[in-house]
């Protein structure tokens, strides 16, 4: 390596690439991320892509993006604002520049600056020409035609040029953070093995982008993130989508019941449905229906015949499930409904995030219609989360709505690899054959819970349906008691499952003058923003809830220790609410945002101390 | 549709003991109105279930909303009474899941040609081995008197009191229309045909269609009166065999022939025309054309086919599900979680 730039150690870096929807930024960050990780640095990443697949060509709505933040201590989000920008075109720098922090640097492809360009990006004049943008560090790579000199000798053409450009790009940036090359073109070798020429040419462009890294004295220098302190053991990357099918492959494992899912496709949840529609060799069923209403319907049939029944969605599709959903709660049936929630309402942004579904998953169906919530909360997390729906959908034998949100679905981070028989054990109800006591709604005492007789199995003949039932024998039933009677026992059922989840842990002290409360995929931005302040000393503890209906048992002892509450939520404040309804005997604060966007740590850092700055 | 694919032709599982109408009776009160033509398509069904031999427990019988819907509730099986237009998609997974049920969708008209309309053609359009009786009454019974798809333009129903203004579907034309593979038609006072008919819908691998004319007696009564009463019926029913030809009439001397791109009724005898010029019923053939001519025929001009109109043969969903676990169990490196979990890009920090 050469010695022009000296090499500064940093704690940790935010890095975002960003290009034309068609320039392989999410691929670049990918790789860019892969590298990190393989140097034993911890990491976060958030893809940040636009509804278009292919919108104008270098216009601000066809921007792509994928930010990574790396470091050398735990990493708990992608990071608010980026210490580097890497922007392949002028309308990408345009669409990014509010995100990058004052004198950070910014690398772009200077190929691409030129006045069509700059006019299709909205801009009047040159940016790096006219002053605006002194405050940064620029470094004008010729990616474009740096990348044509390095595909010269070999036989590919001109569109292959514009795809390697970010190939170039990678490079740079690997030399910038003292990489080496060798896993991204190993990678690459995996990837484009039986194509040599495209195979070829990344590799070449890559190398290119490395060393003009080397050669170029322009670099204020190069950084080095040392390794971080992560637990021993076997790691891979996972973003929220994938952990949430390969947690439900292992609830089907570890109970032997064979997975189906029913799903229509979704923003931003069709990346679980792709996933297990490849582990076919696993057993998993993918049925992909004709809509929401079918992949729910379709799972809650094969729930009834047995398997560990899923479906997959998106708000407008959680909406279109509803009367499904209250189907499967009056029939007592198990089945996982995972919403990978974006904003809303109606179509909303598809792309962008949010946390707006809770009333939704908690109330948005006709009749008493109780069902578990939960909500996971970081990518890696998806994992256990829906393992443990699952788990409670088949033993409880109910329905569970699991809350996603786009930027954990799709945002990835560091996942320890777990073994499946290290993880907790499913026993299913399942009625025994000819069964003389077998009654469709004849429940166990302590749990409520009706046992589950597939058809098929000798001597349980019975029927189910959304008419309401007789307790017990499961026969139709208008009488007035019979009916309060199951309202109650549904109701009981979901309340009881309290008693088999785990108590709600504090992060801190359990007594102080601010407890932060949250839930789902904010967990990333409230550790580091409680983190930041208990190290400065100051009384705050953070309670993240993954349980919402019901309330870990001990809710109310968790609340009770502190002078103030402050509830964060991307929404106009529906835990919060909830929280007043079940928990009144607390006042509590809220801290809402609604933008499509995650928390910014500055953010509550300076919301919190407000909070305890205030008497 | 690919008609070259292998059938593996899950079979399901046969009764060991001989089965009686008595295996199938329910203990509830069936609660149909008297006279409801909804009675002899149960007493069919409780009729042909022994006789298909299945293993009692491996019926599973699935419903919507209606009057139809209630079939469940009255017939000993595994049974799920779901939601409005919805019994398509709760059967799906029921066969999916299990391939070794012999499952059976009870709806009517307006359960599965209204707001079911998206999940009856694509049921059929897969060709998913179950099947569905269709108790097409042209009302909406339930609900106490609204027209549905099915009933003919003009009705006078509590919704439309001067007459429908909506041109209505043929459900046969529709089935074909879906790339259906089984159609059949039958009459709710003809139990013989009923129950022969349900035997062969049962016998079809793929999604089997019977449109069963049924009688509301309270909302809708001699809504079939055209095709059924005692003075038209041998005038107006063509009853479909295979290999035979198309005849009809009191004394059979009638028929159906195909007079350039279209079916006419003509008699023999009469113009030179024999029984060579009459059309001979192949159910089985691939291709649709004449099924759906057939299905689409009706009074006064042409008598209304009842029977099988169509029964080819095609690749179903559920086979095909089957076939491809099975060769990705047989081919994928990844056997289990723990494969799966350890696969690709991984990394050891120590």
């Amino acid at each position: 390596m050469s010695n022009r730039a000296k090499v500064q150690e940093i704690e940790d870096v935010v890095v975002k690439f960003v290009g034309d929807s068609g320039d392989g930024m999410q691929l670049t960050g990918t790789l860019f991320s892969d590298a990190a990780v393989k140097a034993g640095n911890d990491m976060a990443t958030f893809p940040d892509f636009p509804a278009e697949i292919r919108a104008p060509l270098n216009t601000v709505a066809g921007v792509s993006g994928f930010q990574v933040h790396i470091g050398s201590s735990k990493i708990h989000t992608s990071g608010d604002y980026c210490d580097v920008l890497v922007a392949m075109n002028p309308a990408s720098l345009k669409a990014n520049l509010k995100w990058v922090k004052p004198g950070a640097t910014i690398i772009v492809d200077i190929d691409t600056f030129e006045e069509k360009a700059f006019a299709k990006a909205g801009y009047d004049s040159n940016p790096l020409d006219n002053g605006s943008l002194d405050s940064y560090y620029i470094l004008k790579a010729p990616v474009s035609s740096m990348t044509k000199a390095a595909l010269t000798d070999l036989p590919v053409d001109t569109k292959m040029a514009d795809k390697t450009r970010n190939m170039f790009a990678l490079g740079l940036m690997l030399y910038i953070f003292n990489r080496q090359l060798e896993p991204t073109i190993k990678y690459i070798n995996n990837k484009f093995g039986k194509n040599l020429p495209v195979l070829e040419a990344n590799v070449a462009v890559l190398n290119a982008g490395y060393n003009y890294a080397d050669t170029i004295e322009a670099l204020p220098s190069i950084y080095n993130i040392a390794p971080a302190v992560i637990e021993k053991g076997k790691y891979r990357n996972i973003t929220g989508n994938i952990a949430a099918a390969w947690g439900l492959l292992a609830a089907s494992e570890r109970s032997a019941r064979p997975l189906f899912l029913g799903s229509y496709p979704i923003t931003p949840a069709t990346d679980i449905m792709i996933e297990l529609a490849r582990h076919k060799s696993l057993g998993a069923k993918v049925f992909q229906a004709e809509d929401e209403i079918a992949g729910i319907c379709s799972s809650l049939g094969a729930s009834f015949a047995g398997s560990l029944a899923v479906t997959t969605t998106s708000g407008p599709g959680l909406s279109l499930k509803s009367e499904a959903i209250g189907l499967a709660v009056i029939t007592e049936l198990p089945i996982v409904i995972i919403d990978v929630q974006r904003a809303g309402p109606s179509t909303g942004m598809p792309t962008k995030s949010e946390q707006a579904d809770l009333y939704q998953a908690l109330f948005g169906r006709n009749g008493e219609c109780p069902t578990v919530v939960m909500a996971a909360s970081s990518p890696a997390d998806c994992f256990y989360a829906a393992f443990e729906a699952a788990k409670i959908a088949m033993e409880h034998m109910t329905p569970v709505l699991l809350l996603s949100d786009g930027y954990i679905a799709n945002g990835s981070q560091l996942f320890k690899i777990p073994k499946v028989a290290d993880l907790p054990e499913i026993h299913p109800p399942i009625a025994k054959p000819n069964d003389p006591n077998y009654k469709p709604f004849r429940r166990d005492p302590e749990t409520f819970v009706r046992q589950w007789a597939f058809p098929g199995t000798e001597g349980l003949r019975h029927r189910v349906g959304g008419l309401e039932k007789e307790n017990g024998i499961g026969t139709v039933s208008t009488d007035p008691n019979n009916h309060q009677l199951m309202v109650d026992m549904r109701e009981a059922k979901v309340q009881k499952v309290s008693e088999y989840i785990a108590d709600q842990k504090i992060i801190g002290e359990n007594e102080g003058d601010l407890l932060i409360v949250s839930w789902g995929g904010t967990l990333g931005a409230m550790t580091s923003a409680v983190d930041t302040l208990q190290k400065e000393g100051k009384s705050v503890s953070l309670a993240h809830f993954k349980h919402i209906m019901p309330l870990p048992k001990n809710t109310a002892n968790v609340l009770k220790g502190f002078k103030k509450i402050l509830v964060c939520e991307l929404n106009s404040g529906q835990f919060v609410n909830y929280l007043r309804m079940k928990h009144h005997e607390h006042s509590y604060f809220q801290y809402n945002k609604v933008q499509g966007l995650p928390f910014m740590v500055s953010d509550l850092i300076a919301k919190f101390n407000q909070m305890l700055n205030e008497k | 549709m690919n008609n070259q694919y292998t059938i593996t032709n899950l079979t399901v599982e046969k009764s060991e003991t001989p089965l009686s109408k008595d295996d199938f009776v329910s203990d509830q009160m069936v609660r149909w109105c008297p006279g409801c033509g909804s009675h002899a398509i149960l007493n069919s069904v409780e009729a042909v279930f022994p006789k298909i031999g299945y293993k009692k427990e491996n019926f599973m019988i699935v419903s919507g909303i209606g009057c139809s819907s209630r079939f469940p509730y009255y017939v000993n099986t595994y049974g799920f009474h779901g939601i409005h237009g919805r019994a398509s998609a709760i059967a799906t997974g029921v066969k999916l899941a299990n391939p070794g049920l012999s499952v059976w969708i009870a709806t009517g008209d307006g359960d599965s040609m209204a707001i079911g309309g998206n999940h009856f053609i694509h049921l059929i359009r897969r060709n998913v081995d179950v099947n569905l009786l269709l108790f097409n009454n042209q009302i909406y019974g339930l609900t106490k008197g609204q027209y549905s798809p099915t009933s003919p333009m003009g009705t006078v129903t509590k919704t439309s009191p001067q007459g429908t203004i909506e041109h209505p579907f043929n459900p046969g034309e529709l089935v074909i229309g879906s790339q259906g593979t089984f159609f059949a038609r039958v009459i709710d006072s003809n139990q013989k045909m009923m129950t022969e008919v349900m035997f062969e819908s049962a016998r079809h691998d793929g999604t089997s269609v019977i449109e069963i004319l049924q009688n509301c007696i309270i909302f809708a009564d001699k809504t079939h009166a055209m095709v059924t009463s005692k003075e038209l019926r041998d005038d107006r029913q063509l009853h479909l065999e295979d290999g035979k030809p198309m005849l009809f009439g009191k004394d059979k001397t009638k028929g159906i022939r195909l007079n350039g791109t279209h079916l006419e009724a003509v008699t023999i005898g009469v113009d030179g025309i024999t029984e060579k010029d009459i059309l001979v019923h192949d159910q089985y053939r691939a291709d649709p054309g004449i099924h759906l001519m057939l299905s689409k025929m009706s009074p006064p001009e042409l008598p209304v086919a009842l029977g099988v109109i169509r029964s080819a043969r095609f690749s179903t969903y559920d086979d095909l599900v089957e076939e491809q676990i099975h060769y990705a169990k047989a081919n994928s490196k990844i056997k289990c979680v723990d494969d799966l979990l350890n696969s690709g890009d991984t990394f050891t920090i120590e």
